[in-house]
């Protein structure tokens, strides 16, 4: 079975209810659509925006890689992946998941497998705005997504 | 060769990418780290904590004893924190 598979790297806000309906659209045939999407978080009022660096090409291509993954190891009709480079403000959108399979079980870990992967293997850095302005510090990564990127191993 | 420094690698070294040229007797990822750290003290800054750096080589994630041969990029940074 081939899995539809898009991936984008951007600057500028997506629209996940529309995205993600370029994988229904016309189909009648699967059971379940998964959609995630990761927002930027105010932190109490203390940020301003996240500023994401990104290695442009490689971002792309280590989604890609996950994506290929996921689809080799679930059946799935269609997986959609976005993640945001540049300035986000609170409340907007960083990066979006969709899948789509047969029955919701699939769909589910295909979507939590993408997003542990995406957070730990794909190059992408953030950086805090503060808002009582100037930059923060770059935000450090968590032993806790290394945990959960590992459980997908073996 | 070409070097990519991305988040806070690039800070402290102050730019995103330049040419090298290492000695032919740098062979690995570690070792390129090792030879750019002697070239300043903004370098000396970057790598002074070479367990947290993260290397690819042309765009493929490589741990530090990878070899570098014929690779034609090569790039440094931190632990990834992105979605």
């Amino acid at each position: 079975m081939s899995t539809r598979i898009v991936v984008r790297v951007q600057k500028e806000v997506f629209d996940a209810a529309a995205e993600a309906a370029t994988l229904t659209h016309g189909r009648s045939d699967f059971g379940a659509l998964v959609t995630f999407t990761g927002l930027c978080r105010d932190e109490g009022g203390a940020l301003a925006a996240l500023e994401i660096e990104h290695y442009p090409g490689m971002a792309e291509e280590e989604i890609k890689r996950a994506a290929l993954k996921a689809a080799s190891r679930w059946p799935l009709e269609g997986i959609i992946a976005i993640h945001r480079h540049g300035l986000i403000r609170p409340g907007e959108p960083i990066v979006l998941v969709v899948t789509a399979s047969a029955h919701r079980g699939e769909a589910f870990e295909a979507a939590s497998f993408l997003m542990d992967y995406l957070k730990t293997q794909a190059p992408f850095w953030k950086k805090q705005h503060l808002s009582t302005g100037g930059t923060g510090d770059w935000v450090e990564a968590k032993a806790e997504d290394d945990a959960a990127a590992r459980r997908w191993l073996g | 060769m070409r070097a990519l420094y991305f988040a806070w690698v690039r800070e402290r070294i102050g730019k995103a990418e330049e040419e090298i040229s290492p000695p032919e007797d740098i062979k690995t990822v570690g070792e390129l780290m090792g030879w750019l750290s002697s070239k300043g003290e903004n370098y000396a800054a970057a790598f002074a904590n070479t367990k947290t750096m993260r290397a690819a080589l042309d765009r493929t994630h490589v741990r530090h004893d990878a070899l570098i041969g014929a690779a034609r990029e090569v790039a440094f940074f931190p632990p990834m924190t992105g979605g």
